[in-house]
Parts: structure tokens; sequence; C-alpha cells
């Protein structure tokens, strides 16, 4: 199947280097500590944190640092095909590893010590790049929360189909088959704290679709500072004072 | 910004949108450039030394944020103030909680920190004011005084090994009764000499808690535990008094009036959270005195139109302000 037509233009009209349109909007659970929006292009995800707050389970309690919790779920009304899932089903739990590891490298827990720290993450609609819509959505959360980070983790997908690379896949290129891989980086560190990939791909090639991640990356961590600076001075000058 | 969870009209939301223009034009002047993001380097002088404070640390000899908020600088101390995170305590304030769980000789008290707090039976005045060591048979009776899910009111004692402790040494500390807690952002909850009001007009109390717990009741009179003791012949009499009170308190059921003026007030402060305004007890009071001016209803308080007024309003107050 032809991916990138002869003039360059992706199935949805993007081109190869194009992204989704992105979107953040923070506070949009009214008892949560932190909460955002994320979307990219057709793919929506919702991001609640609670905490820091007392640990449930006494034994899980570290006296150094803070638990971090992750859950991710997929709404049945998600997808296409309306599935109901089991919870906890091997995908899930696989992508809730991922991200609680991805912001737990970006939280600052040894501030925190004998806490924890909850991250809600559902899948509203998915059009591939939910893990990344993800991350991105739970950064936004954790810093409406007020929680210290080292820095925005912002993440972002890149493929390679009919020897293009692919910025930002949706869920058709996505189960194309290609090379997918997913990018999460620390970009005022300049730091990779999250490089999955399926599929093979030669390493010059890799490179390029890296770096192609890495600027897509980027790009979604200038804007979602443009949300939190914007939401920082709404509060501020409406609290007055 | 949280978007209003309300549906505006076109010329509702036009009004909103100048209304918070101006509140904005208000702030720009005292302090602009001041907020910062996660990330965010914080330009500052070396040569005059540094200290680095809450919601900053240093990446490659640049001061970093780490949290959304705004610079503040004293002398050389270079900190970020977060805005909505949760409540930080301080020694001395005043805060509203709720008991969670009694354990050995203390409650546990949830008051929107990161930990829960601990009042110890030893640190609470007893309901008789008799000043003495607690016994087993107090500990058996802790229930008596407070319960799970009790509001009450205590005061931060300090941080111990063990966490936060509260203390209650005080008749105006306590068990809250008949009315209503309201949860707002911490930061909209500023710390002032006085956080218990008596609003005598309407016959009700109102406690602003430090912790962004807000309490909205019945008026009940205080008696003063230091009177008491200067007064030892009258303290039977006195003791009586208070040992019947209750119970006649809770036969006296609380009039409709009252109540009407707690859900007032309570959907006044609910109005000025969603929008995000500081919450003191005059803007509290010039909410509630605009509602009943113009007749809104109640229940219209939460709506749309009301909420517009208020930040016109609002705007109306900070550029009076501004011009004193």
């Amino acid at each position: 199947m032809e991916y990138v037509s002869p003039e360059g233009l992706r199935l949805d009209g993007r081109r190869p280097m194009e992204m989704r349109q992105i979107r953040g909007e923070i506070g949009v659970v009214d008892k949560a500590d932190g909460s955002a929006v994320f979307e990219m292009g057709n793919t929506k995800v919702i991001a609640a944190v609670y905490g820091p707050r007392e640990v449930q389970n006494r034994s899980q309690q570290m006296n150094d640092r803070a638990l971090v919790r992750c859950e991710y779920t997929m709404a049945n009304f998600s997808t296409g095909d309306r599935m109901r899932k089991p919870k906890g089903d091997r995908r899930s739990t696989e992508i809730s590893l991922v991200i609680r590891q991805t912001m737990e490298a970006c939280i600052m827990t040894h501030l925190m010590p004998r806490t924890q720290i909850d991250i809600f993450v559902q899948v509203l609609q998915a059009d591939g790049g939910t893990r990344s819509a993800c991350i991105n959505a739970a950064t936004l959360a954790l810093s409406d929360a007020g929680i210290p980070m080292r820095d925005l983790v912002t993440s972002c997908s890149a493929g390679y189909l009919n020897s293009t690379p692919l910025l930002d896949l949706n869920y058709v290129e996505d189960s194309a088959g290609g090379a997918d891989v997913t990018l999460g980086i620390m970009p005022k560190l300049d730091k990779v704290t999250l490089l999955q990939m399926d599929a093979k791909l030669p390493l010059d090639i890799f490179e390029n679709v890296m770096q192609l991640a890495i600027e897509g990356c980027k790009a979604v961590a200038t804007y979602i500072r443009e949300v939190l600076l914007e939401n920082t001075k709404q509060l501020e000058y409406r609290r007055g004072t | 910004m949280k978007d209003l969870q309300l549906s505006l009209n076109q010329t509702q939301k036009v009004r909103l949108q100048r209304a918070l223009e101006k509140l904005e034009s208000l702030a720009s002047k005292a302090n602009s450039n001041a907020s910062v993001t996660v990330a965010d380097s914080i330009p500052v002088n070396y040569e005059d030394g540094l200290l680095k404070g809450h919601g900053t640390s240093e990446v490659n000899g640049e001061v970093v944020a780490t949290v959304c908020g705004v610079v503040e600088r004293v002398n050389k101390l270079v900190y970020v103030r977060s805005l909505r995170a949760r409540y930080k305590p301080e020694v001395g304030d005043i805060i509203v909680g709720r008991v969670i769980e009694v354990a050995p000789k203390r409650w546990r008290v949830e008051i929107n920190y990161s930990h829960d707090a601990v009042l110890m039976l030893s640190s609470m005045n007893l309901p008789d004011g008799i000043q003495r060591r607690r016994t087993a048979l107090d500990e058996l009776n802790m229930r008596s005084i407070f319960e799970e899910n009790d509001v009450i009111c205590a005061e931060v004692r300090g941080f111990q090994h063990d966490g936060l402790h509260l203390q209650a040494r005080s008749q105006k500390y306590g068990k809250l009764g008949r009315g209503q807690l309201l949860t707002v952002p911490s930061y909209l909850v500023k710390r002032r000499k006085q956080h218990f009001h008596h609003l005598e007009n309407y016959g009700i109390d109102l406690i602003l808690g430090c912790n962004g717990f807000i309490w909205v009741g019945e008026h009940v009179e205080v008696t003063d535990d230091m009177l008491v003791d200067h007064k030892s012949e009258q303290h039977d009499t006195k003791a009586d008094k208070s040992s019947i009170s209750p119970e006649d308190q809770e036969k006296n059921y609380t009039p409709q009036q009252t109540r009407e003026n707690i859900c007032r007030t309570a959907n006044a402060i609910r109005a000025l959270s969603t929008l995000g305004f500081s919450i003191t007890v005059e803007v509290i009071m010039e909410t509630v005195d605009l509602s009943s001016s113009i007749n809104v209803a109640i229940h219209e308080m939460l709506g749309a139109e009301f909420c517009v007024l208020v930040a016109e309003k609002e705007a109306v107050r900070r550029s009076m302000t501004k011009k004193k």
C-alpha cells in the first residue's frame, strides 16, 4: 500500500515531516490535584494526578522518596470497534509501566519522601500515538499539580514507511507494519528518557528517524510551555494581590 | 486556566473576557514577566551571592525552576512561589480538616497536605476544660470528642518526628457542626491575623482555613476558657451550662433564614473559587451583598450570569483600590 503519494502527501494529507494539530488544556478534572487533556490530531487523552498524598499501602512506602504509580486505560469507545477489554491486559500494563518510568525520571521524588503520586491516564479517542499523547498529558497534569520536576518530558513518535521517515504516525500508518519509534525527551536537559521501537531499521536510517522524532518532541515542548505559562499568568493575575 | 464549566452565551462571554482583561491590565503593572514554568531558567545576579529556595534547582550553573509559579526574591533568596499546589503548613496556621482515623492517643486529620496531620489527645483541651493528665479512660472516650469524618478546626503546632502535629488548645477550636465545608485551592486563602469571622447580620460563622478548607456554619457562642478559669466560683454553673447547651442546641434546629444565609455565603465562595479570585472575608461579603441586592436566588449564584457579575465587580473593586 502506498502511504506517501508521489506528490509527497500522506494519507491524511500531511507532509512527511508534519505533525498533527496538538492541543492541550489544563484543569479539566475538578477534584484532582492536577489534570489535563491532550490532543494530537484525533488522538485524545485525559490525565489526572493525585498527590503527593499519604501512601495507601504502608508496605510500599519509601523513606527517601515518593512512590509514583500510573494507570493507563483505554475507554471502550475510544477505538472503531467497541470492544470490552479486560482491565489489566498486557498492553495496558506495559504502557502503564512505560509512562510510570518516564515520569518518575523527571519528578524530583526525593523532595517528597513517604508520599505517593498517582497518575491516571485514559485514552478517549485512539488514532495512533496514544503512548506519546499520554506522556504529554501526564506532563501537563503533573505541572498543574505543582509537583517539582527536573524538566518537562515530552514525547512524539516517528516511523519509516515507503522509504520515507514520517513524523507522528496515525493509526493507519502505525498498523502498516513499518518501524515505529516512540521517543520521550527532556528538552532542556537534552536527555532521552524513553525510546521504544518495534520492527527493525538500519542504523543510518534510524538516526534520521530519531532526529525527526526529537524535532517533534521539541515542537511539543514549545507548545506545552506556552500552555503552562499562559495558565500560570492567568492564575496569578486572577488571584490579584 | 481552567475554562469555566459554564455555558455562557455570547454577551456573557464578551463581558467576562472584558472583566478578565481589565484584571490582567491591573495586575501586569505590579509584576510582569515573573511567571515561570518548569525548566525555565531564572535570571540571577551571581555577584550579589545567591540562595536557592523552594522550586529551584541548579543545572549547568543556571538556576532553573522546577515548578510553575511566580519568582520571588527576598534579599539573596530566590524561590518560586507555586500556585495550585497542595497546602504547605506553617506553624500557627489555622486549618480546617477532617478526621479520618482514631488511633491510639491521636486522631489522624486530612488537611490537604501531602501527609496526614496528627492531633494528639494531649494537645487539645478536654470538653470539661480541666487541665490534667490524660488517662486511659480519656483514651477510651476519644470517640466522644471526635469521630471519623468529623470536621474539626485546629492550629498547626509544628513538625515532629512522626509528621505534622496540630493543637486545639482553645474553645474556638474543635468540632464543627451544622454548616458546610468547602474546599478551594489553598493559594486563594491568604494568611492573615484573623481567620475566624462571625458575620453578625447573618448569624453565621466563617472559618477560612489556611489549607483551603473553608467552613461556613451557624454561629455558636464561644465560652472562653481563660474567662472560665478566672471566675472559678462561677466555674461550676458555667460548666453545667455548657454541658447542657449542646443537647439543647441539638434539639432546637437551625432556622431556615440562617440555613439560607449559609448556602448563600457558601455559593459566593464557590463562585469566587471557580473564577480563581483570592478569598477574603471582605470579598465574600461583597459577593453575598451583591447577590442579595439584585435578588439572585441561591441556586442561581452558581450560574453563568452571576459569575460574570462577580468578575465585573471584582474588576471595579481592584481598580478602586489601585486608585487609592
